[in-house]
């Protein structure tokens, strides 16, 4: 993945937001150093941490704020996602009142945050329900299928509900497993997608682009990911971070 | 050897037993014995305090001023023979102590009559005598006539150290420490369990829950559960209860509980406004330990909430659930409430440990550290596997050892900080500092930052317990990456100057070992505070206290001699202490404090010579060993 010619980077302040243990931190974990804690313990204040996603045609820098969901940081928040170009809201797919607390963080964000925010709603431990297989194999599609019949399903909210929510309030939508690495990588390669190129600051000058990331990755490209609203679905991009 | 446990050890009760009936049986009239600590009323066991128990023939007492009780323990009480030795303080005896005051690292003693409550104006004279006399003091002429010092003398030869006696002559049912292995562990759930083919009842859960030594409770004074180290509440729940019903019958009666015994289980209550605090311990602690414990406990929901906001929630609605705003912070009151049942030598001196550097390496530190110091900074530290490396700090401002601690359980003993990897930024109370407002600190461990392009290489992360940690607190919370640049500096800083290495190595180097400090002194273990300092240096626990148990069992000794020590009416300045397993002696003059356990049939000169050592050695090392003034701004 040695890119001999500097591409143009970027730097993307990126904010989680959510209810306590819904695995904001276990997203992150996975995101930056591909691992996963069966008990994670709570995030104390906030954590922020770094990791390049390396696009065709740029790299994007994501600086990430994961905050902690106990009720009593909540009054920090605006802090973090002030600045921020993106937020990831994310809800626990077996917990329905995690998503009535995602949709309070959205209309938040909606109302506070900085204009052009790009906003994904996450619902996270896909791994609990019968319709994951449960590998990071698994591609988008399976998660379209609300179906819940097995015993041993733990869905509490239903895609349709989760989707729909999202496609009307114009946000990224993504069902996840942490724990498996399900669609983790495909959220932030489609928020580094979706920050418009004009609101990216330059850090270098402009490179020779398209074509030179590692090829093994880029059939991600092929990838169905659920984008919903008004920002453009195609101008998908392999992460290679 | 036989000869000399028919002597001195009549019965077979070691100084760990449990068997402390206090009025039972009033113990036999002891010659020239000061009065023992008011600890000992209160049923936890002291070093050397009578226990019921049939009398011996002793070893003669008077002859070697070694006292010999019924349980097979002996004490020395340096009673007369301290005073008749006493001399005035030869010219310069202080002079290896740089920094008796306070000025030094700006740390502010535990309990600050401290001094005061332990020190006495008659004992004064023989603790300012210079480190060296020690082997006079306990060993003097007076002794080496007897017979029975002769005796030791010649056991000295073929002494078992402390150690040892764990898997030789002992089981852990012997010392009380049986099952504590399993101290620790999980009750397992209801749920859990009836999935699988064992099921568990609920009767099995209260035996483990009753099995556990140590217990910690955390309740309203309404009466609602908040926290409890063990079971879950709706385990014991109606064990709440009564807690809260038999404190609350006290509190009726004007006539506050502050502790009870039941069986060999000590209760001991700390009441804070609307929460009542017990802890439950078979571990022999003292009252006072216990309070100072469950002040810790208090301390860190004060860290968590603010005492103005605490007592707002109360002042609306005495029947809140504070579990609600407390959510998350369980694991910090449990690491720091397994560290208390552990052992921590920090919380029980009352002192922090520092790393041992060089005066001039450390001092680079500091220079770079205070050149490099942002606008906004309150308190910069550097620690290193849970040492204190380096601090900054505004001259008029103390760091206390108690805000300290809660700062270290949060980033070395639960996983909260350390497992996320990145930088933290955490809203915090330090209540000793400030019980009314949060301040905000920046944590990041110095190898554990992720700033990879690539997916993070495989290679062997260090240990938990070698990480270098730096912390900066500022009161301002929009501060984050002003010190976030502080902190790439100051990392570019001691990378380019090596000290980082250093400081890497002096971790990897680990804890002084005796045998560097005092070859062949057959000491075990010490535990030496400097006063002034409030910092304290141990000896390393590996190999032979590093599991569980066995570090307990070291840790309850250091209890109860410095239990004996610092009972409200104990002006002992030295004691030595021989039970079954071993032998301890303190010493404590106005400068440092001492504690060291040894075999139980090393004598009592080659102990005594054997502290002098470790006394030399922590002189010549002061600076090196303790952080002295640090970086004032
Ligand atoms: N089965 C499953 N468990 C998960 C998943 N993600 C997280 N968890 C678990 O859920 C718990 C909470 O995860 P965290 O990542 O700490 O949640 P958080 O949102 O960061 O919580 P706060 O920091 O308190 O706000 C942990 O025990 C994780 O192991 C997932 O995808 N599947
Ligand atoms: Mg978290």
């Amino acid at each position: 993945m040695a890119d001999s010619v500097p591409k143009p980077s970027s730097s993307v302040k990126l904010v989680l937001l959510g209810e306590a243990a819904v695995g904001k931190s276990s997203l992150v974990l996975r995101f930056v150093n591909n691992d996963f804690q069966e008990n994670k313990e709570p995030t104390i204040g906030a954590a922020f941490l770094t990791q390049k996603c390396n696009l065709p045609t740029r790299t994007i820098k994501f600086e990430i704020w994961d905050t902690a969901g106990q009720e009593r940081f909540a009054s920090l928040a605006p802090m973090y996602y002030r600045n921020a170009q993106a937020a990831l809201v994310v809800y626990d797919l077996t917990k329905p009142t995690s998503l009535i607390k995602a949709k309070h963080w959205v209309a938040e964000l909606q109302r506070q945050a900085s204009p052009g925010i790009v906003i994904a709603l996450v619902g996270n431990k896909l791994d609990l329900t019968s319709d994951s297989t449960g590998t990071a194999e698994d591609d988008g599609e399976s998660s379209a299928a609300a179906d819940s019949g097995d015993s041993g399903d733990a869905r509490k909210v239903s895609t349709e509900e989760a989707k729909t929510y999202a496609e009307e309030e114009s946000l990224l939508f993504f069902e996840t497993s942490a724990k498996t690495g399900h669609n983790v990588r495909e959220v932030f390669t489609a928020i580094a997608n979706a920050i418009p190129e004009t609101s990216l600051k330059s850090a270098r000058g402009p490179g020779a682009g398209a074509g030179g990331v590692g090829a093994g990755r880029n059939n991600e490209e092929q990838q169905r990911v659920n984008l919903g609203g008004p920002r453009d679905p195609n101008a998908k991009e392999g992460c290679a971070c | 050897m036989d000869e000399r446990r028919e002597a001195g050890t009549g019965s077979n009760v070691s100084i760990n037993s449990n068997k402390t009936n206090d009025g039972a049986t009033p113990p036999p009239p002891l010659p020239r014995r000061p009065k023992p600590t008011s600890e000992a009323s209160s049923g936890a066991l002291q070093v050397g305090a009578p226990a019921q128990s049939k009398p011996t023939t002793a070893v003669s007492s008077i002859d070697i001023a070694t006292l010999s009780f019924p349980d097979g323990s002996r004490g020395t009480f340096p009673t007369t023979a301290m005073r008749a030795i006493s001399t005035p303080v030869p010219g310069g005896a202080r002079s290896g102590y740089a920094t008796p005051n306070r000025e030094g690292l700006g740390l502010s003693p535990m309990g600050s009559n401290e001094l005061s409550d332990s020190v006495s104006v008659m004992s004064f004279a023989p603790t300012m005598r210079p480190p060296g006399d020690l082997a006079s003091l306990v060993a003097g002429e007076l002794n080496k006539k007897s017979r029975a010092w002769n005796l030791l003398r010649s056991q000295s030869a073929n002494v078992p150290p402390f150690e040892s006696a764990r898997t030789e002559t002992l089981n852990n049912n012997d010392t009380g420490l049986a099952g504590f292995e399993r101290e620790f562990d999980d009750i397992p759930d209801l749920t859990v369990s009836q999935s699988g083919e064992g099921s568990i009842t609920d009767e099995d859960r209260l035996a483990l829950w009753k099995a556990k030594m140590k217990h910690y409770m955390i309740l309203s004074s309404a009466g609602k559960p908040i926290w409890s180290r063990h079971g879950d509440l709706s385990l014991i729940n109606s064990y709440m209860g009564v807690v809260q019903t038999i404190i609350s019958f006290y509190e009726g009666a004007k006539d506050p509980l502050l502790g009870f015994t039941a069986g060999n289980a000590r209760f001991v209550i700390l009441t804070e406004g609307p929460l009542y605090f017990v802890a439950i311990s078979r571990l022999e602690e003292s009252d006072a330990q216990l309070r100072s414990q469950l002040d810790a406990l208090y301390m860190q929901i004060l860290s968590t909430l603010t005492l103005p906001a605490l007592r707002n929630i109360f002042a609306h609605r005495p029947s809140t659930d504070l579990r609600k705003p407390l959510e998350g912070t369980e694991s910090l009151l449990s690491s720091l409430a397994d560290s208390f049942t552990k052992g921590l030598p920090s919380a029980l001196l009352g002192a922090l440990e520092c790393l041992k550097l060089r005066k001039s390496q450390r001092h680079t530190i500091n220079n770079a550290f205070l050149k490099l110091r942002s606008d906004k900074l309150l308190y910069g530290l550097i620690v290193a596997g849970g040492k204190l490396v380096s601090v900054i700090r505004p001259r008029k401002h103390s760091l206390h050892p108690s805000d300290l601690q809660l700062i270290f359980n949060m980033l070395f003993e639960s996983g909260g900080i350390k497992s996320g990897g990145g930088e933290n930024w955490v809203p915090l109370c330090l209540p000793a500092f400030n019980n009314r407002g949060y301040l905000y600190m920046y944590v990041s461990f110095f190898d554990g930052r992720t700033d990879s392009t690539e997916p993070p290489q495989q290679e062997s992360p260090s240990p938990p317990e070698d990480e270098i940690a730096i912390i900066l607190i500022s009161p301002d919370k929009e501060s984050f990456y002003e010190l976030k640049e502080m902190r790439d500096k100051v990392e570019t800083c001691l990378t380019k100057n090596g000290t980082l290495d250093i400081i890497r190595n002096a971790t990897r180097a680990g804890r002084p070992k005796i045998s560097d400090i005092a070859p062949g002194a057959q000491i075990s273990h010490f535990l030496y505070k400097s006063r002034a300092n409030v910092q304290f240096s141990m000896s390393a626990l590996e190999p032979s206290f590093t599991d569980l148990t066995a570090r307990r069992r070291l840790m309850s000794l250091y209890h109860q001699l410095h239990a004996s020590m610092h009972g409200r009416h104990s002006h002992l300045k030295v004691l030595h202490a021989v039970g079954r397993e071993a032998a301890s002696l303190a010493w404590i003059t106005p400068i440092f404090e001492l504690y060291c356990v040894a075999g139980p049939n090393i004598s009592r000169g080659v102990m005594a010579q054997g502290a002098n050592k470790i006394i030399q050695w922590a002189k010549r090392e002061e600076e090196r060993l303790f952080i002295i003034g640090g970086g004032v701004f």
